[in-house]
């Protein structure tokens, strides 16, 4: 199962390299994401810094599900789904690999994401283990779940409208816990005990075990 | 003589419509079986029943030892499907395909070269995206992987369809090897039969079901469809 | 299951869950009295909270179902109907509870809504529902859509006590939980205690007796959808072959003159 893991996040992290869709789409999205957030706030310096951190992590989950649907849609071109079924890859490792792809991609976003943030937003960051480990666990927890709905949504023809509904929801007590955990870090007072990134951590655990056990029984149909 | 793909009463249904509607086949090693049928009788789903593609809703299948109702994964990387859909990544290049399928069906990459040698793509051809590729490129391609695999059971889909007749002879020239090896191959072709590798056996797919299957008289290399008995090979 | 025991059955739930819940109404807007605090507003406690355990009761008997589809050895169809039946009655009182939540909060709190634990896990169950009803709406075969919502039911599942406990670390400002919790002494008791837990039975009968409903229907569904797939199997068993002469190829010159092989 690990092998085919790494297998597959290989291969989809080379046609990512190749297509660009992650860099070209997704990235100039949750930018404009950002930017737009500000419109539509009060812009006062101060609403801005205290705002921030959810509003990243807001971009963060919009945007997982632009990265989420098209880690599965590079899939079903030209009928390559059943191609992964075809070759007796397995399915636990193909949810893994894909969730690697998803989280390498996310992580790499949420780095430039953070940049635009300090720059539109200017909050006071601070507590950088705390960023980063909670960060690190949102992330998986994100790509894990969305991997996860993305699959069950996509032979759908509604999958586009299908998937957010499906994935928000879900994803919504991560998207609270980052915020607060970042907020405590950028507050100081974070420290790697803080509750937040203890539900972070469940969250993730929970959704990839999850994952890998049932990706079988959705990919088998 | 044990049975490599043996199906019995097998029903398949695909969202709420039968596709195949009780399939009764056996097939052992070494036998090249040809598949007609009208169009929509079934043929392709026939072939990817076999793959271990389709759920298989009523009825016993096994192929290569395996029970295709309770685990069908077991099955699939032994087996070698060339079909209308080609399953190659848009994005990578032909070797880049190539050489995926090789490491996910555990096969040797060391051939990865030859077998796109084999199918002619070498130099700048092996390194194009597939999504540049012509259709009959990218059966190439998706042959290559197939050449490179080896795999016990073929099963082709119309695969002369697209393909020069160069490279039909190639791909006839590695069935016959594959054959005399001890593999099966089934193929489902419109076409009458012009190449070198010759059926032992026709099966006529009609309404989701087996409606003829005449055996070849004589040895299982050497024969003709009898009822013919025009002498016309090509 | 529409054997004629299961339609006394559900008749006779039918009956007693009106009775009760014309006693529990009877009582609950006559006989007992205004709260010294919120006035008639108190009435609505023997109506919401027997909602909001229902639409969880709902929710816990979707997921079980869910889990004993998914585990080979008690697949059944059966329980992936029930468990789209219970969501279905499920999503109604999560959106009643939401309703009568609403209606109690803004002249008890001031606004229509508030933030805390409860009240927002149950609005995340009322979307959780919807999605679990679109997916069963993708077309698929009978075992695609049980596999796919089955997952979903269970993902549900794990995934509500998540956002509960992150709600609650995150607000709380519900009031405490009257009965059962157990740190605190009811605070109501006496004839509002009494109606109180007839408006959880009363409402626990109806919610059964409407998936009663819906699961036959469901399950009437399905023996439609099975007899038309035996049609159509015997339909296309019957499709015609290539034609009497041809196995061979498509050429008619071939094979012009030969007998019919079939």
């Amino acid at each position: 199962m690990w092998r085919d893991a790494l297998l597959i996040a290989g291969k989809d992290l080379r046609i990512e390299l190749r297509s660009k869709v992650a860099f070209n789409q997704i990235l100039p999205f949750a930018f404009i994401v950002l930017i737009v957030f500000a419109f539509a706030l009060d812009t006062s310096p101060d609403t801005l810094q205290k705002v921030a951190p959810g509003l990243f992590w807001l971009a963060v989950l919009i945007s997982s599900i632009l990265g989420v649907d098209r880690a599965i849609a590079i899939e079903t071109h030209d009928n390559a789904s059943d191609g992964l079924l075809v070759y007796g890859v397995d399915p636990g490792g193909i949810f893994l690999g894909k969730v690697v792809s998803v989280f390498v991609q996310l992580f790499l976003l949420e780095i430039v994401l953070i940049i635009a943030m300090v720059v539109l937003y200017g909050p006071k960051i601070g507590g950088w283990p705390l960023v980063v480990i909670s960060a690190v666990f949102a992330t998986l927890g994100i790509s894990a779940a969305g991997v996860l709905y993305s699959q069950l949504a996509s032979s759908s023809k509604a999958k586009q409208t299908l998937l957010p509904l499906l994935l928000v929801p879900v994803a919504s007590p991560v998207l609270l816990a980052a915020t607060k955990s970042w907020q405590d870090a950028f507050a100081g007072s974070g420290w790697l005990g803080d509750p937040w990134l203890r539900l972070l951590i469940v969250f993730a655990v929970v959704y990839l075990a999850l994952g890998t056990v049932f990706y079988n029984s959705i990919l088998e149909g | 003589m044990q049975d490599l793909v043996s199906f019995k009463n097998v029903v398949v249904v695909s969202g709420n419509f039968p596709i195949l509607t009780g399939i009764d086949f056996e097939a052992g090693p070494g036998e090249v079986v040809s598949v007609k049928g009208r169009n929509g009788a079934g043929k392709t789903s026939f072939l990817r029943a076999v793959a271990g593609l389709l759920r298989i809703t009523r009825g016993s299948a096994s192929v290569l030892g395996v029970d295709l109702v309770s685990n069908p994964a077991d099955a699939r990387h032994r087996v070698g499907l060339l079909g209308h859909d080609s399953f190659l990544y848009e994005d990578l290049t032909a070797r880049e395909n190539v050489s995926f399928v090789l490491r996910a069906t555990r096969s040797d990459t060391a051939r990865v070269e030859s077998s796109l040698a084999a199918v002619g793509l070498t130099g700048r051809l092996s390194d194009l995206k597939v999504a540049v590729m012509s259709a009959g490129q990218r059966k190439k391609v998706a042959l290559a992987a197939l050449l490179a695999r080896e795999p016990e059971l073929w099963l082709l889909d119309e695969p002369h369809a697209s393909l020069d007749s160069w490279t039909r002879d190639v791909l006839d020239s590695a069935l016959i090897a594959a054959v005399a090896n001890g593999s099966t191959v089934l193929v489902v072709s419109h076409e009458p039969h012009h190449g070198a590798l010759v059926p032992t056996r026709t099966v006529e797919i009609g309404g989701g079901k087996v409606i003829n299957d005449v055996r070849a008289s004589g040895s299982a290399d050497a024969a003709l469809t009898t009822k013919l008995g025009t002498g016309n090979v090509a | 299951m529409e054997s004629k025991r299961y339609q006394r059955l559900r008749r006779e739930v039918g009956v007693l869950s009106v009775l009760l819940v014309a006693v529990t109404v009877i009582l609950g807007l006559w006989v007992t009295p205004p709260d010294v605090v919120q006035g008639q507003l108190v009435r609505l406690i023997y109506v919401h909270p027997p909602m909001a355990w229902v639409a969880y009761l709902a929710y816990g008997v979707t997921s079980l179902a869910s889990i004993l589809y998914l585990w080979k050895r008690t697949r059944n169809l059966r329980w992936d109907l029930l468990a789209a039946s219970s969501a279905e009655v499920g999503v109604i009182f999560t959106g009643l509870t939401l309703v009568t939540g609403s209606i109690w909060g803004r002249p008890a709190w001031g606004v229509w809504w508030t933030w805390d634990a409860r009240l927002t896990t149950t609005a995340l169950l009322f979307v959780l529902y919807l999605g679990y009803l679109a997916l069963r709406r993708i077309p698929a075969d009978s075992h695609q859509r049980a596999v796919r919502s089955a997952i979903a039911g269970l993902i549900a599942f794990i995934d509500v006590p998540i956002v509960h406990q992150s709600v609650v670390w995150w607000r709380t400002l519900h009031q405490g939980a009257t009965v059962f919790n157990p740190s605190l002494s009811p605070r109501i008791h006496g004839e509002m205690l009494i109606t109180l837990l007839l408006g959880f039975i009363s409402f626990t009968f109806v919610y059964v007796w409407m998936v009663m409903h819906r699961y036959q229907i469901a399950a009437l569904e399905q023996r439609v959808l099975d007899a038309e797939l035996e049609k159509l199997i015997q339909e296309r068993r019957n499709e015609p072959g290539l034609g009497s002469n041809q196995i061979e190829s498509n050429d008619d010159a071939n094979n012009a003159g030969q007998p019919s092989k079939v």
